[in-house]
C-alpha cells in the first residue's frame, strides 16, 4: 500500500483508531463523562477527515475499497449519525446500572462497519463490513442487559442477522463460481440473456441477505421487536447507519453489474418495493408504541429508497442520496426526543407518553412534529422535497405505477404520524424524567443537537438547492461507473 | 414586491404572536388585527391604485408579476403574479382575515400564542395559493395551509374535534398529493416537449398533451380542488371540519379554504388542459348539479347549526362547480361573485353560529327558539343572511346565482331547470334556520345578552358588504372581467382547433 492509499483511508483508520483509544481510555478507569466526550471529539475529527481527503477523489484502494464521491457523502452521513447518537448517549446511559463505558467502543466499531460498506467495491471488503457492523450491533442491542425486551432484540437480531449473513455468502459464492470474480466491476455479464441460473440464483439469495439488513417486506419481521428492544440511541443507530451502509453497497453492486438490465431482478425490486411501501404503512397503522411506529416507517421509506433506486439513472442517484440525506436527519430528531424522553427504567414508547408535550415542553415537541410531518412528507420540511425528489424520478421514467403507489402509501402513512402529533396536544400528563435536571450540560447539548437537526429539517424543506448542488458535485467526482451511468 | 410583504407581513405577525404569546395572553390578539390590518389596508390600497387602470381588452391581464429563482436544479422559481381574480380573492383574504381575529377574540382564551400564529399561517397559505404562478410553489402553500388548519380544528374545536382534523387531513392530503403527481407528469411532458424543465405557469400554459395523459393529469388537478370545494362525493369530510371547528376556523374554511378549489379550477384546470376540461365539462356540471340539490337536501334535515349551514355551503358550491363548467363570461362572471358573496353569507351564518354557541352551549336548532325576542339584534341580521343565503334579490348572492343560472342556461337547458330548483330548496332550509332559532315558542334560557359593541361592528360590516355587493357589484365584475375574458378567449381559440390534427411528440409514459 502506499502513502495515498493510507492517506484516502484515513478515515476508516481514524474511527479503528478512535475505537482502539476509546478502549485504552476504559482501562485507564476514566469516568463516562470524560470517555463521552472524548469520543465526541474523536468522532468530530474522523467527520473533519472526509473534507481533508477530498482532493483525491475519486481513488481506488486496491481492488477492496473505492473511495469516491458518493462513496464519500454515505460515509459522511454515518459517522454524522454516529455523532448524533454520541451526543444523545450519556443522558440516556448514565443512569441506567450497567456500565455505559465500552458502549462508545462498540459505537465507533459500527460505524466503521457502515462506513466500510460504503466504500466497498469488492465481495471481501463487502463481507467485512457487514461483519464488523452486525457484530458490534448484536452487542448494542442487548446491551442493556436487565431488560427482557432487550435481550431477546439481541436474540432475534442475532439469529436473522446470521442468516442473513449465511445467504449472503452463499450467493456471492455462487456468482464468484460463475464468473471468477470478486470485484463488483469484472463481474458483468456479457448480455443479460448468456446469463446462467447459478448467476441469478446468486443474485436472487444476496438481495434476501441484503433484505434482510434493509428490513424490507417481506424480509421485516424483526424490525418491530429489535427496535422496540434496543436501547434508544442503538435504535437511532441501527435506523439510520446500518440501513445507509447496506444501501450504498448494494447501489455501488448494481451499478457495477449493471443490474438495472436484469428484469426478472428489477420486477422482484419493483414488487419489493411496493409491498414495503403498502404493508410498512398498513402495520404502522395499529400501533400505539412509538419504536415500533417508527420500525414499520422505516420498512415503508426503504419502499420509497427503492422507488428512487429502482429507475437507475443519474437523477436515481442523486434521488437516493438526498433521500438518505432527509431520512437521516429525520429520523436521528425522531430518536433524539424519545432518548430525552426516556425514563431511567423505561424508554418513551408509548404514544401516551408524549401527551401534552406541547404545552410541557414545546422544544421537544415542535422537534418531534417536524420529524413526523417530514416522515409524512409534509411541504415546509426536508421530508417532503425528498418524496418530491422520488416522484420526480420515478415519473421521468415513467415508473407511474411506483409513484401511484408512493402517493396513495404514503396517505395511509399520514394517519399514524398525525396521531403522535395529536397526542403531543391532547390530555394533560407528562414531565420530562428528573434525572435529565441534574445533567444540565448535556441535556443542554442534545437539545441544541436536537434543534439543529429540526433546523436542518425546516430547512432542507424551504431551500434544499444548496444539498442537491452538493450532491451532484458530490457524484461528479465519482468512480467513472457512476459519472458514465 | 407588495406581494411579498404581504406574505411576510403575515408570517412575520404570526410568528410574532407565537414568540410573544409566551409571556402575555392578550398581546397575540392585538398582534394579529394589526398584522391582518395592514395586510388588508395594503391589498386595499393596491386595488384602488389599479381598478382605475383595468382594462377589458388590454393584452396583459397580470398587475404584477414577481420572480427569484428558487431551486434551480428543477426549474422552480419563487413566482407570484396577481390578475383581478386573484387581487379580489386576496382583497376577501384579508377581510375575512380580520374577521376571523375579531370573531375569536373572547372564544379563545387558552393558548392565544400558537392559535394566533396558525390562524395567521392559514391566511399565508391562502394568500400563497392565490398568488403562485409557480406549480410547485403553488403545491408548497396549498399544504402551508394544511397543518394550521389542521391544529386549529385539532386544538380548539369541539367534541369531536380529532376525528375531523384527521378526516380534514387526510381527505385533503390525499388529493393534493394526486395533484402532486399531475404537476410532475406535466412537467415531464413540457420538459420532452420543448427541452426546458420548468414548474412555471406561464411556460407550461399550452403545453401540448397527448389525449389520453391529458384527461389523467387534469382529473389529478380537479380531483385536489374537487375536494377543497368541495364537489359531491368528495364532500364529507366538510360537514365535519365545519361543524367541529372553532368559529373562526369554519369561518375560514367557508370563506377562503373553499375558494382555493373554485381558484384552482379556473386558473389551473381549464387554461393548462383546455381539451380535456372540455371533455369533463357535462360530467362536472352534473356533479355540481348533484350537489346543489343534495347539499340542500341535507341541509334541510340537520339539528347541528353548524352542520347545517355547511350543508348549505355544499349546495353553493355546485353553483359554482356547474358556473365554471359552462365555458362562458356570464357563468364565470357569477362564480366569481359567488365566491365573494357566499365568503361573506355563510361566513355571517358561521360567526351567528359560534355566537350563539357562546350563549346557549348548544349548537342544536331543536333546543333553540324564540331568539327574537330576547336578542333583537341578532335575529334581524340573521334573517338578513338567511335571506341572502336563499338568493334574495338586493343581496349579493342573488347577483351570483343568476348570473351563474344565466350563463349555464346557453350550455343546457335541463341542467339549469334543476340547478333553479336549488333555489326553491334553499328558501326551504334558509327559512327553517330562522324559524327554528328566532322564533316560535322560548325556552328559560336564563339570562342571554344581545351583542356586544365587537359582534355590532363585525355584523355591520359583513352586512354592509353584503348589501353593497346586492346593489352595486360592478366594482368586483370589473376587475375580475379581464381575466375572465381571457379564458373565454382561450377556451373559443381552444374550440376552433377542435377537428385539427394536433401534433404531439409521443409520450413517454411507459
Amino acid at each position: 500500500m502506499s502513502d495515498n492509499d493510507f492517506f484516502a483511508l484515513t478515515p476508516l483508520l481514524l474511527l479503528s483508531g478512535s475505537a482502539v483509544l476509546i478502549m485504552l481510555l476504559i482501562v485507564a478507569k476514566l469516568s463516562h463523562r470524560i470517555i463521552q466526550i472524548s469520543s465526541l471529539i474523536l468522532f468530530i475529527i474522523s467527520f473533519s477527515s472526509l473534507f481533508y481527503i477530498q482532493k483525491i477523489l475519486p481513488y481506488n484502494v486496491g481492488t477492496l475499497f473505492v473511495v469516491d464521491g458518493f462513496g464519500v457523502f454515505v460515509v459522511g452521513l454515518v459517522i454524522f449519525s454516529g455523532l448524533v447518537v454520541n451526543i444523545l448517549s450519556y443522558i440516556y446511559f448514565e443512569e441506567k446500572e450497567e456500565g455505559p463505558r465500552e458502549y462508545y467502543v462498540l459505537l465507533f466499531l459500527c460505524t466503521l462497519g457502515a462506513s466500510v460498506l460504503a466504500l466497498s467495491k469488492h465481495f471481501i471488503a463487502l463481507f467485512l463490513g457487514l461483519e464488523i457492523l452486525t457484530v458490534g450491533l448484536y452487542a448494542l442491542i442487548a446491551y442493556l442487559r436487565g431488560r427482557n425486551h432487550s435481550i431477546e432484540a439481541g436474540i432475534k437480531y442475532l439469529v436473522l442477522a446470521a442468516f442473513s449473513s449465511a445467504f449472503l455468502l452463499f450467493g456471492m459464492a455462487l456468482i464468484y463460481l460463475e464468473t471468477g470474480a470478486m470485484e463488483f466491476q469484472d463481474m458483468i455479464p456479457e448480455s443479460a440473456k448468456s446469463l446462467s441460473h447459478l448467476f441469478y440464483t446468486g443474485l436472487g439469495m444476496m438481495l434476501v441477505g441484503v433484505g434482510f439488513k434493509l428490513a424490507v417486506v417481506p424480509f421485516h419481521m424483526w424490525t418491530a421487536d429489535v427496535y422496540q428492544g434496543a436501547p434508544a440511541p442503538v435504535t437511532a443507530f441501527i435506523a439510520t447507519a446500518s440501513k445507509g451502509g447496506v444501501l450504498a453497497v448494494l447501489l455501488r453492486f448494481f451499478i457495477a453489474i449493471d443490474g438495472f438490465k436484469f428484469s426478472p431482478v428489477m420486477f422482484t425490486l419493483t414488487c419489493i418495493a411496493a409491498v414495503s411501501m403498502i404493508f410498512g404503512n398498513l402495520l404502522a397503522l395499529r400501533q400505539r408504541n412509538l419504536k415500533r411506529i417508527l420500525a414499520y416507517s422505516s420498512v415503508a421509506h426503504m419502499g420509497y429508497l427503492l422507488v428512487a433506486f429502482i429507475p437507475g439513472n443519474l437523477m436515481s442517484l442523486q434521488a437516493v442520496c438526498f433521500y438518505l440525506f432527509t431520512y437521516f436527519v429525520t429520523t436521528l430528531s425522531a430518536f433524539g426526543v424519545v432518548i430525552m424522553m426516556s425514563g431511567k427504567n423505561d424508554d418513551a414508547e408509548d404514544i401516551d407518553e408524549y401527551r401534552a408535550l406541547f404545552w410541557k415542553h414545546p422544544g421537544q415537541a415542535c422537534i418531534l412534529s417536524f420529524a413526523m410531518l417530514s416522515l409524512a412528507g409534509i411541504p415546509l420540511t426536508a421530508g417532503f422535497t425528498g418524496k418530491f425528489y422520488i416522484l420526480a424520478t420515478a415519473i421521468q421514467s415513467g415508473y407511474w405505477p411506483l409513484a401511484v403507489i408512493l402517493v396513495l402509501s404514503s396517505v395511509i402513512g399520514l394517519y399514524y404520524y398525525l396521531r403522535v402529533i395529536t397526542a403531543m396536544f391532547t390530555g394533560n400528563k407528562n414531565t420530562i424524567p428528573e434525572e435529565r435536571e441534574k445533567h444540565v450540560f448535556f441535556f443542554r447539548t442534545g437539545m441544541l443537537a436536537l434543534s439543529v437537526l429540526g433546523a436542518m429539517i425546516i430547512w432542507l424543506g424551504i431551500y434544499p438547492q444548496d444539498v442537491i448542488s452538493f450532491i451532484s458535485q458530490a457524484l461528479v467526482t465519482s468512480d467513472l461507473l457512476f459519472t458514465n451511468f | 414586491m407588495i406581494l411579498v410583504w404581504l406574505i411576510g407581513i403575515l408570517m412575520g405577525g404570526g410568528t410574532a404572536a407565537l414568540v410573544l404569546g409566551q409571556w402575555n395572553k392578550t398581546i397575540p390578539r392585538w398582534i394579529a388585527l394589526v398584522t391582518v390590518l395592514t395586510g388588508f389596508l395594503l391589498i386595499l390600497i393596491f386595488w384602488m391604485d389599479q381598478y382605475q387602470t383595468i382594462d377589458e381588452h388590454s393584452a396583459d391581464v397580470w398587475l404584477i408579476d414577481f420572480k427569484r429563482d428558487w431551486i434551480l436544479s428543477f426549474g422552480i422559481s419563487f413566482h407570484l403574479a396577481i390578475d383581478g381574480l386573484s387581487l379580489l380573492l386576496l382583497v376577501l383574504t384579508g377581510f375575512l382575515g380580520i374577521l376571523a381575529v375579531l370573531c375569536s377574540w373572547k372564544e379563545i382564551t387558552e393558548r392565544t400564542g400558537f392559535y394566533y400564529f396558525n390562524l395567521l399561517w392559514i391566511l399565508v397559505g391562502v394568500s400563497g395559493v392565490f398568488m403562485a404562478m409557480d406549480l410547485f410553489l403553488f403545491y408548497f402553500f396549498w399544504e402551508v395551509m394544511l397543518i394550521p388548519m389542521y391544529f386549529l380544528i385539532g386544538i380548539w374545536g369541539s367534541e369531536n374535534r380529532i376525528y375531523a382534523a384527521y378526516k380534514f387531513f387526510i381527505f385533503t392530503q390525499a388529493s393534493g398529493l394526486l395533484m402532486l403527481l399531475a404537476i410532475l407528469g406535466l412537467y415531464f411532458i413540457h420538459g420532452q416537449n420543448t427541452g426546458i424543465y420548468t414548474f412555471n405557469y406561464f411556460e407550461l400554459l399550452g403545453t401540448v398533451i397527448p389525449s389520453g395523459t391529458g384527461l389523467w393529469l387534469m382529473m389529478g388537478f380537479f380531483v385536489a380542488f374537487a375536494v377543497k370545494l368541495p364537489v359531491f362525493p368528495f364532500h364529507t369530510w366538510l360537514p365535519d371540519a365545519h361543524s367541529e371547528a372553532p368559529t373562526a376556523g369554519s369561518l375560514i374554511l367557508a370563506g377562503l379554504l373553499l375558494k382555493t378549489g373554485a381558484y384552482g379550477l379556473l386558473r389551473f384546470v381549464i387554461p393548462l388542459f383546455p381539451v380535456a376540461a372540455a371533455q369533463m365539462a357535462l360530467p362536472a356540471m352534473i356533479l355540481g348539479v348533484i350537489g346543489i340539490v343534495y347539499g340542500a337536501v341535507l341541509a334541510y334535515s340537520q339539528t347541528d347549526l353548524k352542520r347545517l349551514v355547511a350543508f348549505t355551503s355544499v349546495s353553493h358550491m355546485g353553483f359554482v362547480l356547474t358556473g365554471i363548467f359552462a365555458f362562458n363570461e356570464l357563468a364565470f362572471q357569477g362564480v366569481v361573485m359567488q365566491l365573494v358573496t357566499h365568503a361573506i353569507s355563510t361566513g355571517a351564518l358561521f360567526i351567528m353560529a359560534g355566537m350563539i354557541k357562546e350563549r346557549l352551549h348548544t349548537r342544536d336548532i331543536n333546543q333553540m327558539g324564540g331568539l327574537w325576542s330576547r336578542m333583537p339584534k341578532m335575529g334581524a341580521i340573521g334573517l338578513l343572511f338567511a335571506m341572502a343565503s336563499l338568493g334574495l334579490p338586493g343581496l349579493g348572492n342573488f347577483i351570483a346565482e343568476f348570473l351563474i343560472l344565466l350563463g349555464a342556461f346557453k350550455v343546457s337547458i335541463w341542467i339549469t331547470v334543476i340547478a333553479t330548483l336549488g333555489l326553491i330548496f334553499s328558501a326551504v332550509y334558509s327559512l327553517r334556520i330562522v324559524q327554528k332559532i328566532f322564533w316560535g315558542p322560548q325556552d328559560g334560557y336564563g339570562n342571554i345578552r344581545d351583542f356586544s359593541l365587537r359582534e355590532i361592528l363585525v355584523m355591520t360590516v359583513l352586512t354592509l358588504s353584503i348589501v353593497g355587493l346586492g346593489l352595486y357589484p360592478q366594482p368586483v365584475i370589473d376587475t375580475a372581467s379581464p381575466a375572465i375574458h381571457k379564458l373565454v378567449l382561450l377556451l373559443e381559440a381552444d374550440k376552433s382547433n377542435i377537428g385539427k390534427e394536433i401534433k404531439y411528440q409521443e409520450s413517454y409514459v411507459r
